[in-house]
């Protein structure tokens, strides 16, 4: 017979003492160290995940302060840039003004020299032109300048007797204050004379006037009574020829090649 | 030559005796445990891990995986029977290969005592999960008329289970020693191997029909929701 009944108990007993022997040393333990290994993965797992949480978090926090960072600088830097505009417009205000001033004063220094200047000019020219006047007479005409200047002086009264000065002439006549005739230079007896007549036969003034030399003055004569005055100076023509200088200067500079532009003397006329 | 290991009696006194079988299988026990405890007594619980340790957690994940995609709802409760059964008739064919070694599967009382230990297991696990009424009352079901048939599948796949393994193990030991007297060396090594892929689907068949019994006579209830599976077809696998 195949099946031998105490083989099948024996076989019985020893699988159920191999059942028993695996499970102590094969099944449980290994079983057991695999629930221990996914115990711990999944607590490494949940670490893991708490750590990411909480690096987020801080990640969050970071993003935050970086942001109240990014937008505290950016005020700063618009209330720095504002305070810069300011300034920077402040200075500029402030040079435009100096600049304004320096130009005023600079404006005002030149018209003081141009004014300086223009009265140097004219005492040097009134200077040169009386003595090329003077030597020019003596050398043609054999005549003195100063008898020159009151026979024209003499004119003058002549020709204001006839013209709108008689008023002023009128003026002279009834005027309490003495009459003065002031010349730049000292008269002769005969000019003194010539004077006298003029104005006692030609205006009617019977009053003897008074003579007097004006050092100031270049050349020219003149008669004066209370603060009113009627004569001839070669300052008229000297002031016809400043004008006419000052015009030129004004004048904007010519392209190159035109005509340089000339001094026109205007002089007046012994009536005017 | 012998039939059946049991044949070559080793030690006997009386009607106690110690013949290839159980020799054998004594020898399988202590290659098994001696293994298992060599490797288990310094097993790492952290990431790293022997490469035998290794070995053993995938052959016992493999097992317990493999029971419970049968069906079994605690798969921990039967891997030391199932695993068990897998690992015994599996290592006696895997020796196959070493000469003068003959397999204690290849002996019916060895079977018969496996299928015994399933035919006694099944009601056991049956009567554990769902108590002894319920699990009675499942051979009366749908009718009583059904009582003597569901007793005589019972004995029927238990008999099964025992002529099946009996006949895959002494076949491929019978045909190796056969060959070995007619031919040269070629065919036998070429049949050794087949039969050793035999050994281990006959390993695989022994302990899947045994959990499938196991699976039927613990599902007697009403099945949870989404764990449906074919009690009556799986019961009534040879």
């Amino acid at each position: 017979m195949l099946i031998d009944w105490f083989t099948v108990v024996a076989q019985l007993l020893n699988f159920l003492i191999l059942v028993w022997l695996l499970k102590r040393f094969l099944y449980q333990p290994v079983l057991d160290a695999i629930d221990a290994r996914e115990q711990r993965i999944a607590k490494e797992l949940a670490q893991a995940d708490a750590t990411r949480d909480a690096a987020q978090a801080e990640q969050t926090h970071f993003r935050e302060q970086q942001a109240a960072l990014d937008a505290q600088r950016e005020a700063l830097l618009a209330t720095a840039t504002a305070e810069a505009d300011a300034e920077g417009k402040r200075l500029i205000e402030a040079a435009r003004q100096r600049a304004t001033e320096l130009e005023a004063h600079q404006t005002q220094r030149l018209a003081t020299q141009a004014t300086a200047l223009r009265q140097a000019l004219a005492e040097r020219t009134q200077h040169e032109v009386f003595a090329v006047c003077r030597k020019a007479l003596g050398d043609l005409a054999d005549a003195g300048l100063e008898s020159r200047m009151v026979a024209t002086f003499v004119r003058r009264l002549q020709a204001a007797r006839a013209a709108d000065e008689a008023t002023l002439l009128a003026d002279f006549k009834a005027s309490a204050a003495p009459l003065v005739v002031r010349s730049a230079f000292a008269l002769s007896d005969a000019d003194r004379a010539a004077v006298q007549a003029a104005l006692k036969d030609d205006l009617g003034i019977a009053q003897a006037p008074q003579f007097e030399i004006a050092s100031d003055r270049v050349a020219g004569i003149e008669i004066a009574s209370a603060g009113q005055t009627l004569g001839w100076s070669i300052a008229d023509y000297l002031d016809a020829l400043q004008a006419s200088v000052s015009e030129l200067l004004a004048a904007p500079a010519p392209p190159a090649g035109e005509a340089k532009p000339s001094i026109k003397l205007k002089v007046p006329t012994d009536a005017g | 030559m012998h039939l059946s290991p049991d044949d070559i009696i080793l030690w006997q006194f009386g009607l106690f005796k110690i013949n290839a079988t159980i020799a054998f299988t004594w020898a399988l026990m202590a290659v098994l445990t001696v293994g298992a405890w060599a490797v288990t007594r310094r097993l790492s619980r952290g990431l790293a891990r022997s490469r035998w340790q290794n070995l053993l957690e995938i052959i016992v994940t493999g097992i317990e995986t493999q029971i419970a995609d049968i069906g079994l709802v605690a798969p921990r409760n039967y891997v030391g029977f199932l695993g068990t059964l897998f690992l015994f008739v599996a290592t006696a064919s895997l020796f196959t290969i070493v000469p003068g070694y003959e397999p204690p599967t290849g002996s019916l009382s060895t079977t018969t005592a496996l299928a015994l230990a399933v035919f006694v297991a099944v009601p056991m696990f049956g009567i554990a999960e769902c108590g002894l009424r319920e699990y009675l009352a499942a051979y009366v079901k749908p009718t009583v008329i059904m009582l003597p048939f569901n007793i005589i599948s019972e004995l029927s796949r238990t008999l099964a289970l025992a002529a099946r393994l009996f006949g895959n193990m002494m076949s491929g030991t019978m045909i190796l020693a056969i060959l070995l007297t007619i031919t040269p060396f070629i065919f036998p090594i070429m049949l050794s191997a087949l039969g050793l892929l035999t050994g281990m689907v006959q390993a695989y068949i022994f302990s899947v029909l045994a959990a499938v019994y196991i699976a039927a006579a613990t599902r007697i209830r009403p099945p949870l929701p989404g764990g449906a599976a074919a009690d009556t077809a799986s019961a009534n696998t040879p």
